[in-house]
């Protein structure tokens, strides 16, 4: 019943993606990917240290198990995305990308424009581009029409815990989208990435709540349920809550009458 | 409208800032600290002697906040001297243009060797830094430096004289990702006293020097205050009003804070006004809890023991091992430092003590290809 994720022809038995970045150590980043059973991790291209080949966040990340996602975090513009894709896939040997453009440092929100541009270039260069976007439903039907391998709407801003703030707009996302639908950013609690995952998202990507967690091994395998379970539940499709009560007297009844 | 820094600063007066501040009750305090998002009114509570009962509540909430937006990282870095001629008089350096010091400006060869003593420690974020001399130590002689040393740090900050905005351009287009310019202090009345010669002493154009930076589209703008010169919290206050102006203005441009405490030097007086270890943290969670997104680095003029204590509190960046005297890693380590440094540890030791903090200690967090248009 719990059918793999295929992205781009790749398939996930995981639906929890991760992000590397703010751990206190690279071997809690390892253990948090060991216990979430993840299959897709983003790193930033700023982060790695391309000069040695020893780079600390490289070496604890199981490439045989895990797909690299190179994000493009740092670039304000269309073109420097574009170069910071190229570099990666250089680095990391992968032409997936997760597109990352924020120009503004302080909620790090996504600039719609540049990520269209950049997307189309990258797709056409021959790129799996999953780009970061606002839940913008409308953007990610253009994203579609240029060839992003998926949309990975935010659900609210970057490291802030808030949770599905966006969440009537993932849900016309889901609706609508022929690719696949990662929730992404905002996720503070198992429960919203169930949540996420009940709504119908195809998979969330976490990381401050698990990176900065005082246990991070342990809150990725929470993470990791949740997940699960938000996925099973979509697929039993769930009754919606009911938010009002049935009418005593019936407004049809008048048809039946005689 | 071409406005600038200059236009808001002179909506406020010092000494009406120093009455706001001593007027603070704990009550103010409990208000900006029962908020989630504080502005420069609470800034000024939290830095005012009333805060200093909750300075234990102030260290948790700047705990949390800096995990939460930057995680457990501390990024480090080394400054490297160019060069100590200047042509200033300040009453405070030891660079100062009437200090009888010998003077020194590296040259290629010397820079290269400093370079590379610094990439061998492991830094790959390096902070080039000089006194103001125009005829020799100026832009095509930074422009220069940078070419040589760029293929081995990926990120290059700069502290130099104030310089004009097709300056600041052509450092952005060498791939220079961060500026740091302090105005030592903002009491304009007195300002003149401490920088009697020179260049410097024109306080406006030192004033309007960020919004130079921003118009050039740097990055990232370094911001502080001497702290001991003037009386900390008004110049932390009108500090902290600068970043403010500028993160409105210049939106896609980062900002960081550093706290140069004044230390001995040779030949310059004992700071006026006394800051204890105490009151740099209540600062420093000040500023954290004001803005959450202001990077925070802590320089070797540090001791040890409050470094070590304060990697969790707030602080995101942190030099190691510094010489601050030109030639200083390997070329001449004798020649005369601009100020002595408390935290003496070699660069292992300074790893090894983030590391126990439970922090990752990051070299590398810039792509250097990132220039902008």
């Amino acid at each position: 019943m719990n059918t793999k994720l295929n992205i781009s022809g790749r398939l996930f038995d995981s639906r929890l993606f991760l992000g590397t970045g703010k751990f206190g150590s690279a071997k809690l980043m390892e253990e948090a990917i060991r216990t979430s059973a993840t299959e897709m991790v983003t790193v930033a291209l700023k982060r790695i240290d391309m000069e040695t080949n020893t780079d600390e966040i490289l070496s604890h990340i199981p490439q045989d198990k895990v797909q690299l996602l190179p994000n493009t975090s740092g670039a304000r513009t269309a073109q420097e995305a574009v170069l910071a894709a190229q570099l990666a896939r250089e680095a990391m040997e992968t032409n997936w990308v997760k597109l990352e453009i924020h120009p503004d440092p302080r909620y790090l929100l996504p600039d719609p424009i540049e990520t269209l541009r950049a997307c189309e270039e990258l797709a056409k260069a021959g790129f799996i581009v999953l780009p970061y976007i606002h839940a913008d439903p409308v953007l990610c039907k253009r994203l579609e029409d240029v060839g992003t391998a998926a949309v990975m709407p935010l659900g609210s801003t970057i490291g802030s815990n808030q949770g599905l703030k966006t969440i009537d707009f993932l849900a016309i996302i889901i609706e609508q989208s022929t690719v696949p639908v990662i929730v992404d950013a905002g996720i503070g609690s198992p429960s919203d990435a169930a949540k996420a995952m009940e709504l119908g998202a195809d998979a969330v990507l976490v990381n401050t709540a698990i990176a900065t967690a005082k246990d991070p091994a342990l809150v990725a395998e929470a993470f990791a349920l949740a997940v699960q379970a938000g996925r099973m539940a979509y697929q039993a499709s769930l009754r919606a809550p009911a938010n009002q009560a049935s009418a005593s007297s019936p407004l049809t009844s008048f048809l039946t009458k005689t | 409208m071409n406005t600038t820094f200059s236009d808001v600063f002179l909506q406020y007066q010092w000494d009406d800032i120093k009455q706001q501040i001593e007027n603070c009750r704990a009550a103010d305090v409990q208000q900006a600290l029962s908020k989630n998002k504080r502005n420069l009114h609470d800034f000024l509570a939290l830095l005012s002697p009333a805060a200093k009962p909750f300075l234990e509540e102030m260290a948790q909430r700047s705990h949390q906040l800096t995990v939460q937006r930057f995680g457990k990282n501390i990024q480090l870095y080394a400054p490297l001297y160019l060069s100590n001629e200047c042509h200033n008089i300040c009453t405070y350096c030891g660079f100062s243009m009437d200090n009888k010091i010998r003077r020194r400006t590296l040259s290629g060869g010397e820079i290269q060797l400093e370079a590379q003593a610094l990439r061998q420690m492991g830094f790959q974020h390096v902070l080039l830094v000089s006194g103001e001399a125009n005829n020799s130590v100026n832009t095509p002689y930074f422009l220069q430096a940078i070419a040589q040393i760029k293929p081995l740090f990926p990120q290059i900050s700069i502290e130099v004289q104030p310089l004009d905005q097709e300056d600041y351009v052509a450092l952005r287009h060498a791939q220079v990702n961060a500026v740091l310019v302090y105005q030592e202090t903002y009491h304009q009345e007195v300002y003149k006293n401490y920088h009697p010669k020179g260049k410097k002493s024109n306080f406006d154009y030192r004033l309007a020097t960020p919004d130079r930076i921003g118009a050039a589209g740097m990055h990232k703008i370094g911001l502080g205050v001497l702290l001991g010169l003037e009386d900390w919290r008004v110049d932390s206050f009108f500090n902290a009003l600068h970043i403010d102006y500028l993160q409105k203005r210049y939106w896609q441009t980062k900002y960081s804070v550093s706290f140069p405490r004044l230390r001995p030097a040779e030949g310059v007086e004992a700071p006026n006004f006394m800051m204890d270890d105490a009151d740099l943290l209540q600062l420093i969670c000040a500023y954290r809890l004001w803005n959450a997104d202001l990077e925070i680095s802590l320089s070797t003029r540090e001791e040890e023991i409050f470094r070590n204590h304060v990697i969790p509190l707030g602080v995101t960046s942190m030099s190691a091992a510094s010489k601050t005297n030109p030639g200083g890693y390997v070329v001449e380590p004798s020649s005369l430092e601009q100020f002595e440094i408390s935290d003496e540890r070699p660069v292992a030791a300074i790893v090894s003590q983030i590391r126990q903090a439970g922090y990752q200690p990051v070299w590398k967090d810039w792509q250097p290809e990132f220039i902008g248009n």
